[in-house]
């Protein structure tokens, strides 16, 4: 669990990072999870009050991207491209076995928090699909049996 | 010894960060010095990882590399089993016609140097000789329209900004390259950063706007740190800046990351989330060129269209013009993706056919079986049949036959492809995606997702529901991505009809 106090002062000295910058809050909302990998939501206020908006405007900014989380995500989070690409060379299939694999739909993390399986539209690895995006590390041509490889000791 | 390997996207998701560290291992442990220059992609992605090891007879290619092929590069190079001969000579290669990407693939994409001894910075130092109104005419001779899809003449939006009357004004480079099929704007900002920069400072100096913003897509981490490295690099040499190049004109500018949300690269919504709010689209009227960014007259222009803009100026406005049919002048880089044998960048003047593309330059599909359909221009862009395969490739010609060019990204099918499974994948993504600030999208691709399952349950009657949704999307919404989802809908539907009765016949 995560120390308000130590949270918020974290936070703070984020918000003095970008003192000053056109437009910040996407960059602020960024900093904020690379820090806590989520936006912690004690946080919004405090955000809220430096950028002299509501903390509806934060919350509505914020929940409008896919990329901000409000919940931590599993210690592995494994992106798989479901775009029309990576559709025509069997992403629909590899997703499908992702999900038997792991037991979880999209959106969901194991029950032992080890991984998050989550979807992606595109990137940009339209001629080497079905593409991935296991914790941060680009993946090309991904099928069945490379998908098993990537979550081997993940689980 | 002197050896190039991508640092691009597609070459390190096929392994090339892996091949550089054998390298290194290999050479310290054979004792041999190693000069590895991570460079962009030469755009053969089929041929990645792909290695070049200069010779004294030029730079020569092997690819796909392995892990087992690393040893045999500090043999006799002649004999490694994945020897494709010298780089230049390689015929995918050789075809091209490289304005835009002449670098790319080239040069060491963080070297000034290379980028100086390569042309870079001929353009900018041309148009810092020129004043706002002949900046801007070049640019409008140059016959360049948007590369992001809507094909807009940019001398006209930049005269536009030029002309308005501001306190500050502002050059946005959309570098939310969300459509599936599309990587030329990753490929060029990881392989030839400075160019953006260069067309952007030009950009600039026509429009009198001294801030720049490259909003690049969280999904693109290769390409935000190159960007990020290059603005640095540029700032300490002065191409950046209070003092452009010392001629005492001021620009500067700033990598920003969007944060998932396909819709962001709509012109307006950009703006909105470069302001830190949602990324809602904003009604047009007024036109970002004369209430942009803030408020201010803001030139939003495409990767492309800003990294075309350095070797118009370098090679003149009618030497660009020269290339290209109709009102598409220029070139376009390719983008040939999916099911396809030879896949990635292939940068040619506009007017080849369809099907010189896909069955001569890609080869086919990988999968050996017919193609089927070719999605161009992303999510929003029709599905093409093989019957329209001699379209030539231009915004008009596009056009004429319900379709778009986009961003130039094409999408290959094999005849495994369910083009009503297709089709509701339009309209689920265009559910998941939309904004929200207007009912024929926000609502309209709900109802489209439920109403295709009806199709595929078999209840024919909601075929016609089906187009008088799209009518409706297509008429009604605010910003193409309701607009024109109805594109690869309607196509799907009227060009390959049989994949919309399938379930009936089957229930008969």
């Amino acid at each position: 669990m995560l120390d308000s106090n130590s949270t918020i002062a974290k936070v703070e000295n984020i918000l003095v990072h970008h003192h000053g910058m056109e437009g910040a809050l996407l960059p602020i909302l960024h900093a904020i999870q690379a820090e806590f990998g989520h936006v912690p939501q004690v946080v919004l206020p405090v955000v809220a009050k430096a950028m002299n908006i509501s903390r509806a405007e934060v919350h509505g900014v914020m929940s409008f991207y896919h990329d901000f989380r409000e919940e931590p995500a599993g210690r592995h989070v494994v992106k798989l491209c479901r775009a029309e690409a990576c559709q025509a060379v069997g992403a629909d299939r590899v997703a499908d076995h992702a999900k038997k694999v792991l037991g979880l739909d999209w959106h969901e993390t194991a029950k032992n928090g080890s991984v998050t399986l989550e979807p992606i539209f595109c990137l940009g690895l339209c001629a080497c699909g079905p593409a991935a995006l296991v914790d941060g590390k680009l993946i090309g041509r991904v099928d069945e049996a490379k998908f098993d490889t990537l979550v081997e000791g993940l689980k | 010894m002197k050896i190039y390997l991508p640092l691009d996207s597609a070459a390190v998701a096929l392994g090339a960060d892996e091949i550089a560290d054998a390298i290194q291992k290999h050479a310290h442990a054979k004792g041999q010095s190693v000069t590895l220059v991570r460079n962009g992609s030469r755009g053969m992605v089929w041929l990645e990882p792909m290695v070049e090891v200069e010779s004294p007879a030029g730079r020569m290619a092997f690819g796909p590399m392995t892990l087992a092929d690393v040893p045999a590069l500090f043999g006799d190079l002649s004999a490694h089993p994945k020897a494709l001969g010298l780089t230049e000579e390689l015929p995918w290669l050789k075809a091209q016609t490289r304005l835009t990407f002449a670098r790319v693939g080239v040069i060491d994409p963080l070297s000034l140097d290379d980028y100086k001894a390569q042309g870079g910075l001929t353009g900018l130092t041309r148009a810092l000789g020129m004043d706002k109104a002949a900046i801007v005419a070049e640019v409008t001779a140059s016959g360049l329209r948007g590369r992001g899809g809507a094909g807009f003449p940019t001398g006209i939006k930049w005269k536009t900004v030029s002309e308005a009357v501001a306190d500050r004004k502002y050059i946005v480079c959309n570098a939310d390259e969300g459509d599936s099929a599309t990587f030329a704007d990753r490929m060029l900002m990881e392989g030839d950063p400075f160019t953006l920069i260069e067309g952007m400072a030009i950009a600039g100096l026509a429009c009198g706007a001294t801030k720049g913003f490259v909003y690049i897509r969280s999904e693109y981490p290769v390409a935000i740190r190159v960007m990020e490295e290059a603005v640095v690099i540029a700032r300490a040499a002065g191409l950046l800046g209070a003092s452009v190049l010392g001629t005492g004109t001021a620009f500067d500018m700033e990598v920003r990351v969007g944060a998932g949300a396909y819709v962001c690269g709509e012109e307006t919504s950009l703006l909105n989330s470069l302001e830190g709010k949602r990324g809602v689209v904003r009604a047009k009227p007024p036109l970002p060129a004369l209430q942009g960014f803030m408020g201010k007259p803001t030139v939003v222009n495409n990767v492309i269209s800003l990294a075309s803009i350095p070797v118009i100026f370098e090679k003149g406005a009618a030497f660009y013009k020269g290339f290209g049919l109709g009102r598409s002048r220029g070139t376009i880089p390719l983008q040939i993706a999916g099911n396809v044998k030879h896949g990635g960048l292939y940068e040619i003047a506009f007017g080849l056919t369809l099907g010189d593309i896909v069955d001569k330059i890609a080869g086919g599909t990988a999968s050996g079986r017919p193609v089927k359909a070719v999605q161009v221009g992303g999510p929003l862009g029709a599905y093409f049949p093989r019957s329209l395969f001699d379209t030539p490739f231009g915004y008009e010609e596009f056009a004429g036959k319900d379709g778009l060019i986009g961003h130039a990204g094409l999408t290959v099918f094999d005849d495994s492809a369910d083009m009503l499974a297709q089709a509701r994948f339009a309209m689920e993504f265009c559910a998941i995606e939309s904004c929200g600030k207007c009912t024929p999208c926000r609502i309209g691709a709900v109802r489209g997702v439920e109403t295709v399952d009806r199709i595929a349950k078999g209840d024919a009657s909601a075929i016609p529901l089906l187009t008088d949704l799209c009518a409706t999307m297509k008429a009604g919404s605010l910003c193409a991505l309701g607009g024109f989802t109805p594109y690869p809908v309607l196509s799907a539907l009227s060009h390959f009809p049989d994949d919309f009765t399938r379930m009936k016949d089957a229930a008969e």
